[in-house]
């Protein structure tokens, strides 16, 4: 079929629209200015000022601890209640368990947030538990809205399988629970990995729930940059963005690279 | 409370059980059979170590936070700690009192503030989807039909900046939309006029647009990349102009996927808090940005619980019921 040129040079000045923000972001960060869009000379001085803020640091390795523990948890409760939404035909509340872990997934942040923050000071005021806003808090309220997303992948790629070798094994004599851990979960772990990794990222991206869950000494990577952000744009911040985005693509070449071995060593 | 009641049941169950002669019989001995019958009777079986966890994690920190901001939207806000009243009150002898202040939510429908915020959010997340879709929909035709090396490399690209950090991509925008940022930069240099862009309604759509369009460009990527050549050959033999085509042959059959993309970009932008506080102009009015005010600003968390109440009905219970009756069009499938 003939095609005009009209669609490849929107679709390019689409790339163009997604990609010359984080671009200039970059560039800017090298700046030896302290004002963001004039350049003044090549510098890498914003990135030592960068590693020399503690309260960076400290956010930043709070925030990896938070995701690592909140994905983990949600990957285990995600990956029940889908086995429990796809493989068990009926039971009491299933609709109810359906409605309530697609709610997250709607519902604004704003709402989820300031909903587990009176439910945390409720709790603490009923049973002294949780005691006072922290991490404890913030992974509490992370793994509840991850747990959605994982059972969300899980669904939809147990819903895809064949259930034949399942069945076969149950037909063998494996007890449901030896089938789960011989045969499914082995068949849905790329599932698992994806379910984990965009739980990190959802939880490392998470601003808004944060920011009403958090205490007073557990500020979060994302929070220690909007205060910044709010006061202005300072050169840090893009030194900051430039390593995080450095890490970033780093990590999904690497993941490119892994997938795109796979399958010729399975074939193999 | 619940869990007491249940345990006084179970043990009046063991009780009755035990006066029976057939479990006198059993040849097991110890609470655990008992308990295990009892279990079976009531329905509960191996499964509900499958179905319970997740089923009472979202019970606790999902389902109970909601009611108890339903609570909370009827109480009355104090300066004290936590600031608001209880709804039960004790007297001296003994005497329960129960008060409920509707004056949150009359205050909603009094002041313009409030719905005029809730109409804004609607409209602003409605146009920046139907940006999102113009913008987002040459990109995935341009996708779908590029050969297969390509098209790899292309949806990596659109998915990439979806892994950094969202914070970090709107902020990137600052630098640009500035008065004396990149673009307004450019311009003068060939001596155009400068454009304020940042802090105003323009900003926020850019905003919305550049942070979601991942969103809108997959869904539609995956409906048209399934779309069959001899179709569009066959309309091109029929004589029909490519714009023809177009109109009447891949735009219906890519509607599923303009739909679910709709949905992605439409669902976050409504809430959104980020986007219109640090793009927006102040008088840029979104619920989310309401919400977060009241709460954080204004310490008046009754009135946050009643904002947030509303949303939920007028917005996401909405939604809800409309994804559910796209999951069950897609299961009868």
């Amino acid at each position: 079929m003939k095609r005009g040129p009209l669609i490849p040079i929107i679709a390019t000045l689409g790339f163009v629209f997604l990609y010359a923000p984080i671009i200039s972001l970059i560039v800017f960060s090298f700046n030896e200015s302290k004002l963001v869009t004039v350049w003044g000379g090549f510098s890498t001085k914003w990135y030592g000022e960068l590693f020399a803020d503690p309260q960076v640091l400290n956010a930043g390795l709070l925030s990896l601890r938070v995701a690592a523990v909140s994905a983990s948890i949600a990957l285990v409760l995600g990956t029940l209640c889908g086995v429990a939404l796809t493989r068990f035909r009926r039971f009491r509340g299933k609709t109810l368990l359906a409605g309530l872990v697609s709610a997250p997934l709607v519902m604004p942040d704003v709402i989820t947030g300031l909903s587990l923050l009176l439910l945390f000071v409720a709790m603490e005021s009923l049973i002294g538990w949780p005691a006072g806003r922290s991490e404890l808090t913030i992974v509490l309220a992370h793994s509840t809205f991850c747990m959605s997303y994982v059972t969300v992948v899980v669904r939809s790629r147990l819903a895809d399988l064949d259930l034949s070798l399942e069945e076969a094994a149950q037909d063998l004599g494996a007890t449901p629970a030896r089938v789960f851990f011989d045969i499914t979960l082995p068949i849905i772990a790329p599932a698992l990995v994806s379910g984990w990794l965009l739980s990190f990222t959802l939880s490392l991206d998470d601003l808004v729930i944060a920011s009403f869950v958090s205490g007073p000494g557990s500020s979060t990577l994302p929070m220690v940059i909007f205060s910044k952000i709010k006061l202005g744009v300072s050169p840090d911040v893009n030194a900051l963005a430039s390593v995080i985005i450095g890490i970033v693509a780093l990590g999904v070449v690497i993941a490119t690279i892994l997938q795109l071995r796979r399958p010729r060593t399975a074939r193999a | 409370m619940g869990e007491l009641v249940g345990l006084v049941r179970l043990g009046a169950d063991l009780v009755s059980a035990m006066d029976l002669p057939a479990a006198a019989a059993a040849p097991e001995r110890g609470p655990w059979p008992l308990l295990r019958r009892w279990l079976v009777r009531m329905g509960i079986t191996g499964r509900w170590a499958v179905i319970l966890p997740p089923a009472l994690w979202l019970t606790v920190f999902l389902l109970i936070p909601v009611l108890v901001v339903f609570k909370i939207s009827f109480s009355e806000a104090v300066v004290a700690r936590p600031p608001y009243l209880p709804l039960l009150t004790f007297g001296e002898d003994g005497e329960v009192q129960l008060t409920l202040h509707l004056s949150n939510y009359m205050f909603l429908g009094q002041d313009t503030l409030y719905i005029a915020a809730y109409l804004n959010s609607i409209k602003i997340a409605f146009i920046s989807t139907i940006l999102a879709l113009l913008v987002g929909y040459p990109i995935a035709y341009f996708i779908a039909r590029s050969s297969d090396r390509w098209r790899n490399i292309l949806l990596m690209l659109i998915i990439l900046p979806f892994w950094s950090s969202f914070l970090l991509r709107v902020y990137a925008w600052i630098g640009f939309l500035k008065n004396n940022g990149v673009i307004n930069n450019a311009l003068q240099a060939v001596g155009l006029p400068q454009v304020t862009m940042l802090y105003t309604d323009f900003g926020v759509y850019v905003g919305i647009v550049y942070t979601y369009l991942p969103f809108m460009i997959l869904p539609l990527y995956t409906t048209l990349v399934k779309l069959d050549d001899a179709l569009l050959e066959a309309s091109a033999d029929l004589g029909a102009r490519p714009f023809r085509t177009f109109l009447s042959v891949t735009l219906p059959l890519s509607l599923p996927g303009i739909i679910a993309g709709s949905m992605l970009v439409f669902i976050p932008a409504i809430g959104e808090y980020v986007i219109p506080t640090l793009l927006g102009s102040p008088s840029t009015l979104m619920i989310g940005r309401v919400l977060w005010d009241e709460f954080f600003a204004n310490r008046d968390w009754p009135l946050a619980a009643s904002v947030a109440i509303a949303m939920l009905v007028v917005v996401v219970v909405p939604l809800m019921l409309m994804q559910n009756a796209q999951n069950a069009v897609v299961e009868r499938k």
